[in-house]
């Protein structure tokens, strides 16, 4: 008995203390990244476009933007598909073709973004022979897709079954089921799968580094490149100029921000809902 | 009861669209994941045609000479993944167990957000951190402590740049711990307390009830997790360019430089020296392709296989 | 939500008039100054914007293959090979005259340590792997070298920086030559890769007991150690502007008149400074293109106007001789 009781306590000791001696690492590297990233920032990094090599000042503003509307893109063409493909899994999963794109969904979430990028370099950008916004918002839409699908899967098998029942009893038929009743119920659950998703693809640098490519300056047509906040703190982090490495922590810093508070935003308005 | 809407026998006009339009969708999106295929290939076809699959096992790297092998960059990429495991997976079951079963209820759930919150950090900041902060502390702290204990080793010989394949291990481990920890949570999570409490009330102490009423019965998810957490460091790409060094030189030494099948894409593809270069770089997309899709359909069989036995 | 509109409308019109959009892509050793020339002609025309990145001189070249970009930059010129495969013409402009310095970063020891090129070859092949090795010592013979391995910095990138540093230990070492031999990616024998200049220079920045090459802008404006390298007179020289113009006054009357794909490196004179290099634009010659033209009255500028700002960043402007040559080429070409 003394021998199982010393053993439950020197496990459960270890146990601790391996939790805290992860936990607390972990905890202090987020602390210092923001506090580098806090101490860096100034207004002019968040209104001003970048200087040329090796003079101080300027910012990231284009890149800012960049992030945005390349995400928005992304969104555009991947979060309408992504919900119709989840409802699609829900609703008629007996379906054959149901079968097909589950694992589709499931072999795409797994793709490496960087294999991700190769694809969309391919697909938009030799064919249309530019670097654009455009080849970017598709590898990031690829990006956002399964987790939209996946989110709104999982949400709509909550709605217990009852409630279907009691649409098909009202005479109504399924698209009006699925639209009025199943979606629009559960429109805080998908929304949340939404800025999971896309707070995901704001911080991704690999697929935009030949897609987006880069740009010096505010940009907002589709057929050009564009900056992206992800890969311009790639460029700043690795250069041997302090202003520029000072940029870096504080675009990441703001990338943080939009990440986290997307993401924390996400939870609680989970959390009301539920 | 109905878990989802019943599909046979359909109908109304505006349903039949409706589902039709679903197929057709879906029809698509499994059609562009061919399409991703058959151009990945079509990219690789000459470095294929020309190389064979030798070029899985040739180490040789020469844009000069043309000759091309995905070696270093295949033991790169398992080297630093599979170092990155040995760290993480028994650290974030610890963690997982701390959070669930040891902590206090309220402090637990603050802490499962806040590593869910470190899961969703960009891997560009992680690969800023590394190389700021990680890299000039391996090569002052860790080299010289693996030097005087294990330096007999050839795995820890030979000089330190502070980068190499050791800090992308490292940094690896520190991103994948979340992806894991989260996972087990929700694993442990399903275990119903009665189980929990039945252990304890036939006498067992809290380590026995969770190796016995926690850990057995949640193996297989346990696996599952970290074969997922494998799949995302495999893949990972930013991060690890930024401190790993970049070479195609094999070495014993976990001190030396390195490259990973996904580094070497994100440094290379864009400025290939020639058409053959492009294809090997494509081949080694298509190869990290393949080997992450293996691992994550491995993941989930092991899911699929664990899910009706609660 | 009105601080959004008004941000938003500022963004927009920021975007609105007729502005002309050129992209380029490549090489990461004039960087510096290229960045600086775009943002001086956009202060001059701020209807025309220059978006230049610096992905390295073998990105430059690949892209312009790939007609993703509307003008090229590379330290290396194009192959043979590689102008047959572009589907129009390519002008390779020279725009200023640069060095590949070779830095270090040593605790206690001073600046300009001598290196001969038979040591310099020896570093980055592999064999001499301590900083207190005897071949150091006896060309630095009052200097104190540590008991310290020498880590080897090299590119990760296609890289015309690399071009010339493998095309001058090609031309001294023939154990180089055909053990590595030379182009824009090599295979080292040694050493960890950085990307582009800036991530070489950053690494040895950062790296103590360091070794690498970057260009001369790089080593100064990050005040990195550089060594002192033999030239081909025997004399140590410290790379500089001036150094680095001289290697180009080598060049004879009827080279300047060629198609301009020369080899700087290793010239005479006996402050000459052996790894210097012109930095190309790639120019596809193409007609009835807006975007081509502007390019083209950028490069009138660059090369008049332009090159005032040459020395102050590091770089030598080109010979007079050479850039009249080159603005009566571009003035030829017709739309």
């Amino acid at each position: 008995m003394i021998w199982r009781k010393t053993k439950n306590y020197f496990f459960i000791t270890i146990l601790t203390l391996s939790g805290i001696a992860v936990l607390i690492p972990l905890i202090l590297i987020i602390i210092y990244v923001i506090k580098m990233g806090f101490s860096s920032l100034n207004w002019q990094f968040i209104t001003h476009l970048p200087r040329p090599v090796g003079e101080s000042g300027g910012g990231m503003a284009h890149a800012i933007v960049g992030t945005l509307f390349l995400v928005g893109l992304g969104g555009i063409f991947s979060i309408p598909l992504g919900i119709m493909l989840g409802t699609y899994l829900s609703e008629f999963k007996k379906d054959k073709m149901a079968k097909f794109l589950r694992h589709t969904i499931d072999l795409f979430s797994g793709i490496p973004s960087i294999v991700i990028g190769i694809f969309a370099y391919i697909l938009v950008v030799i064919p249309f022979k530019h670097f654009s916004a455009l080849s970017g918002g598709v590898a990031l839409g690829i990006i956002i897709l399964p987790i939209v699908t996946r989110t709104t899967e999982e949400i709509l098998k909550l709605i217990p079954g009852t409630t279907r029942e009691a649409g098909l009893a009202l005479g109504l038929n399924r698209t009006k089921i699925i639209w009025h009743i199943l979606i629009k119920g559960s429109r805080a659950g998908i929304f949340t799968g939404i800025i999971l998703a896309t707070s995901r693809a704001a911080g991704e640098t690999a697929p935009l580094l030949f897609t987006a490519f880069g740009n010096s300056y505010f940009s907002f047509q589709l057929m050009q490149p564009m900056a992206s906040l992800p890969a311009q703190i790639y460029t700043y982090a690795i250069s041997p100029f302090a202003d520029w490495q000072r940029q870096a922590w504080a675009g990441s810093f703001v990338l943080i921000i939009i990440v986290l508070g997307l993401n924390l935003s996400a939870r609680f308005f989970m959390r009301q809902k539920s | 009861m109905l878990e989802s809407l019943p599909c046979r026998r359909m109908q109304n006009r505006q349903d039949l669209i409706t589902l039709w339009l679903m197929r057709w969708l879906a029809a698509m999106i499994v059609l562009l994941l061919i399409l991703l295929v058959i151009l990945l290939c079509k990219l690789a076809l000459p470095a294929i045609s020309k190389f064979g699959l030798g070029f899985i096992l040739s180490d040789t790297w020469n844009p000069i000479t043309e000759e091309f092998g995905a070696f270093p960059f295949i033991i790169g990429t398992l080297i630093t993944s599979f170092m990155a495991l040995l760290m993480a997976a028994p650290l974030s079951v610890s963690v997982a167990l701390f959070i669930c079963e040891i902590c206090p209820k309220q402090l637990g759930r603050l802490l499962g957000t806040f590593v869910e919150m470190i899961a969703a950090v960009p891997s560009i900041v992680f690969g800023l951190w590394g190389i700021f902060s990680l890299a000039p502390w391996v090569q002052n702290v860790v080299t010289p402590f693996l030097k005087n204990t294990l330096g007999f080793l050839p795995f820890f010989q030979g000089p330190s740049y502070g980068i190499g394949v050791l800090t992308a291990s490292l940094i690896l481990s520190i991103m994948i711990t979340p992806t894991i920890c989260t996972f087990c949570r929700e694993v442990f999570n399903t275990i119903p307390s009665q189980t929990k409490e039945a252990a304890l009330a036939l006498g067992a102490t809290r380590f026995e009830m969770i190796k016995i009423a926690i850990l057995k019965p949640s193996y297989s998810g346990m696996i599952a997790g970290i074969v997922l957490g494998l799949g995302r460091a495999l893949g990972e790409t930013m991060a690890v360019a930024m401190v790993i060094g970049n070479t195609s030189r094999l070495s014993l030494s976990i001190f030396a430089p390195g490259s990973t099948m996904a580094s070497v894409i994100a440094n290379e593809y864009a400025e290939a020296s020639n058409a053959i270069h492009l294809a090997s770089l494509g081949y080694i997309a298509l190869l990290l392709l393949a080997i992450t899709l293996i691992i994550n359909s491995f993941a989930r069989f092991i899911i699929w296989k664990w899910t009706p036995k609660i | 939500m009105k601080m959004i509109l008004v941000l938003g409308l500022w963004v927009m019109s920021l975007s609105l008039g007729a502005v002309t959009k050129i992209n380029g892509a490549g090489a990461t050793f004039p960087y510096p100054i290229y960045s600086k020339w775009f943002s001086e002609y956009h202060k001059l025309k701020g209807d025309i914007q220059f978006n230049y990145q610096s992905i390295g001189s073998g990105g430059g070249i690949q892209q312009l293959l790939q007609q993703t970009v509307d003008f090229g930059a590379s330290d290396a010129p194009m192959s043979d090979e590689d102008l047959k495969k572009a589907s129009w013409p390519v002008l390779h402009i020279p725009t200023v005259i640069g060095s590949v310095a070779i830095v270090y970063n040593l605790d206690g020891v001073p600046n300009n340590l001598k290196i001969s090129s038979k040591v310099l070859t020896d570093i980055f092949i592999g064999k001499i792997v301590k900083w207190n090795d005897e071949a150091l010592k006896k060309l630095n013979p009052q200097i104190n070298l540590p008991d310290k391995d020498i880590l080897v910095v090299t590119r990760a990138d296609g890289s015309g920086t690399t071009a010339i540093f493998t095309d001058y230990l090609s031309k001294i070492s023939s154990e180089w030559k055909n053990k590595v031999g030379n182009g824009k990616t090599v295979s080292w024998p040694a050493g960890i890769g950085g990307k582009g200049n800036e991530g070489v220079t950053a690494v040895v920045q950062k790296t103590q007991g360091s070794i690498g090459y970057v260009e001369l802008a790089y080593a100064l404006t990050n005040k990195l150690n550089i060594f002192s390298l033999e030239n081909l007179d025997k004399v140590f020289v410290t790379p500089s502007v001036e150094g680095t113009s001289l290697a180009a006054a080598s060049l004879s009357d009827k080279e300047y008149l060629g198609d301009l794909r020369l080899s700087l490196v290793n010239a005479s004179g006996k402050q000459a400074y052996p790894i210097s290099a012109f930095t190309y634009i790639l120019l596809p010659v193409k007609q009835n293109n807006a975007e081509n033209k502007e390019v083209r009255n950028f490069l009138l500028w660059a090369l008049t106007k332009g090159q005032q700002f040459a020395p102050e960043l590091h770089y030598a402007a080109l010979p007079k001789k050479l850039s009249d040559s080159l603005i009566k080429k571009i003035k030829a070409l017709k739309d």
